[in-house]
């Protein structure tokens, strides 16, 4: 199969459906590539800096008939548009009995690991979570970086694509051409017995390296990767935790109200889950201070491989949870 | 284009249905039959109706907190605006939205909205869909004063202006934003002076002639539908009643003289009076109008009344579209 980086992945992506329905447009201040030859400047909008009306926007026209991707750049830029995201976006279908469909979707760069200090390296996952009524896809691999964000285009809802920076340049297999990866259905992207470990994003494939490493020692560690948080493909990890009795959940976010707390919250709240638990699960996140610039400091406060190895052999030498 | 007597006619009676809606929904409020806050559109009719008369279905609007007379004078269903009210299932909303997130998008009404300045980025992209779709519809994007202090309304002015949306923007200037007078919220209280900075024709009117409000709006939906981009209409007008009331309306804090003032130049009043002078209405003709309104009215309440509250078990219906 041939190999492509996730940043191409979008890109095609993006090419793909603005091919296959000329009701998607895009808007954004700058895109990759050169949608403009393509697609025009009817479809291919660059707008000004102006990430309230854009996100607004995309809902208006979204419910006149058109697929708006709004492109924020980086997902700290989204924040200037509260409103249209928290008031209007999340709500408006709901809010209005179902009456319209808003097919949008939202895209952003996320996460640290670049040097780009507090502003620039955010992973809120969860915050966008927490508001009910946006749907989340967060890609880990080339494949579904192009299968994720053309389900998302052709979603007729709100869905927020978070494209973690660090993965920009991973190269990996993706099918050749109409390669769709349905929403809310997590992969096991590593069959293990003795720990599950759920990563996000970049984590995933550190968990990955992680669970390679530890093979050496006859650890056999099973990775999951959820894909899409909104919706959240609950019952795989369940599954795997019911099979290994064990749990750590890697995510760049500071853990307090993360997506990790979440898939810990929904692991230890189902009876057959928790009955099947071994150990307490651990989280394995970033400090919770705003990202430092300075490398010593950053990679201190994000997550690596030593810690995702610490927390994996904390529950293999934890004592059995009691019955 | 002078609207006919039969239109004259129609929309003096959209703008009774309005006010006598809203004092209905005052008094139901304090009934306790309804729930949630009322911000009631009396003294304000001219401008949904003068706007409103020169759309047709499939044009677009956004509306505001202070939405009922927009949804009335787009041609929404006064039952089932009611029904809404009441939180019941035959509601606009399905009783998921009440008073603030009435919407009718069968008829072009795509929502009101409980954050001042919020509609006017959805109206933007509801004007781009239809640029793009190249018929000559537009949209228009009712805001009050207050949203001319938000960000979004500068954002939405200039991307509409830089893209020459088919869009008109009626800013309902009523004096107060919320319970603070204009002039201690903008240096510059007339709002169509924004109108230069981005580069569009500006134009105020007073917002209690709706003859005045339509010809004016109709210059601006014309340079919309014909490619000229958005206009800034600024209707100056008074709200007769609070900002808003949950339980029991607000005591009043305005200057009596102000309120009256006001009240001497009545939209309603001022549109009676021209249709008897040229003519066009009796008063016979404005008794039937009046009861007819009245009969309209109960009919709605006995809607509402009638439908069933929705029931818990669907409370996750209408979250995600298929």
């Amino acid at each position: 199969m041939r190999e492509i980086s996730f940043a191409q992945a979008l890109d095609e992506a993006v090419a793909e459906e603005m091919r296959r329905d000329d009701r998607v447009i895009m808007l954004g201040t700058d895109f990759t590539g050169d949608p403009l030859k393509e697609f025009g400047p009817a479809r291919v909008r660059y707008t000004p800096i102006s990430e309230s009306v854009l996100t607004g926007m995309a809902l208006g026209a979204g419910a006149c008939g058109f697929r708006p991707i709004v492109n924020w750049r980086m997902v700290t830029f989204s924040f200037v548009a509260m409103d249209q995201i928290v008031n209007q976006a999340s709500k408006i279908r709901y809010m209005f009995g179902g009456q319209a469909d808003f097919p949008v979707t939202y895209r952003c760069t996320t996460g640290g690991g670049s040097g780009s200090a507090a502003q620039h390296s955010q992973s809120p996952y969860s915050m966008w979570m927490h508001l009910a009524g946006l749907k989340i896809i967060l890609p880990a691999t080339p494949a579904d970086a192009k299968g994720l964000l053309k389900s998302a285009i052709r979603d007729n809802n709100p869905v927020v694509s978070f494209e973690c920076s660090r993965l920009n340049a991973v190269v990996g297999a993706v099918p050749e051409g109409d390669h769709v990866v349905p929403l809310g259905v997590a992969r096991v992207a590593r069959a293990g017995t003795d720990v599950t470990v759920v990563g996000l994003a970049y984590y995933l494939q550190e968990a990955l390296k992680t669970a390679d490493e530890m093979a050496r020692d006859g650890i056999s560690v099973e990775v999951i990767d959820p894909r899409t948080l909104v919706p959240l493909d609950v019952e795989t990890i369940r599954a795997s935790v019911r099979k290994t009795g064990r749990l750590v959940v890697v995510d760049e976010a500071p853990p307090t109200c993360s997506a990790a707390s979440e898939i810990a919250a929904l692991i230890a709240e189902d009876a057959a889950t928790f009955g099947a638990l071994r150990a307490p699960i651990q989280r394995v996140c970033a400090v919770a201070v705003p990202v430092p610039y300075s490398p010593p400091l950053e990679n201190a406060a994000l997550p690596d491989r030593a810690r995702i190895a610490a927390a994996i052999r904390r529950v293999l030498d934890a004592a059995p949870v009691p019955a | 284009m002078t609207p006919n007597r039969s239109e004259l006619i129609e929309m003096l009676r959209k703008m009774i249905l309005i006010r006598e809606f809203d004092e209905l929904a005052i008094r139901l409020r304090t009934e306790g039959k309804i729930y949630g806050a009322i911000h009631p559109y009396v003294g304000q009719e001219a401008i949904a109706v003068g706007v409103c008369a020169g759309l047709a279905s499939a044009d677009r609007i956004t509306s505001t907190h202070r939405g009922h007379g927009h949804c009335i004078a787009k041609g929404a269903d006064i039952r089932r605006m009611m029904a809404e009210l009441f939180g019941r299932v035959d509601g606009y909303c399905r009783g998921k939205g009440g008073s603030m997130h009435i919407a009718d998008f069968s008829v072009g009404m795509l929502g009101a909205n409980g954050i001042v300045g919020a509609g006017l980025p959805i109206a933007a992209g509801a004007a781009l869909a239809l640029q793009l779709d190249g018929k000559s519809n537009v949209a228009v994007c009712f805001f009050g004063d207050g949203a001319v202090a938000e960000g979004e309304f500068h954002e939405a002015l200039n991307i509409s202006s830089l893209w020459t949306l088919p869009l008109v923007f009626v800013c309902e200037n009523n004096q107060y934003g919320a319970n603070n007078p204009v002039a201690a919220q903008h240096r510059v209280t007339d709002v169509v002076a924004h109108a230069g900075g981005y580069g569009m024709v500006g134009q105020s009117v007073d917002g209690n002639d709706v003859l005045a409000v339509h010809r004016v709006a109709r210059e601006a939906l014309d340079r919309a539908r014909g490619g000229e981009g958005p206009s800034l209409v600024e209707c100056k007008t008074y709200r007769w009643h609070f900002h808003a009331m949950r339980q029991t309306p607000p005591p009043e804090t305005r200057p009596a003289d102000e309120i009256a003032e006001w009240k001497r130049r009545d939209p309603i009043a001022r549109l009676v009076s021209d249709l008897k002078a040229r003519g066009l209405l009796s008063e016979s003709d404005l008794e039937r109008m009046h009861r007819q309104v009245q009969t309209d009215l109960r009919e709605a309440v006995a809607f509402a009344e009638a439908s069933p509250f929705p029931d818990p078990k669907d409370i996750l219906a209408d979250m995600f579209a298929a």
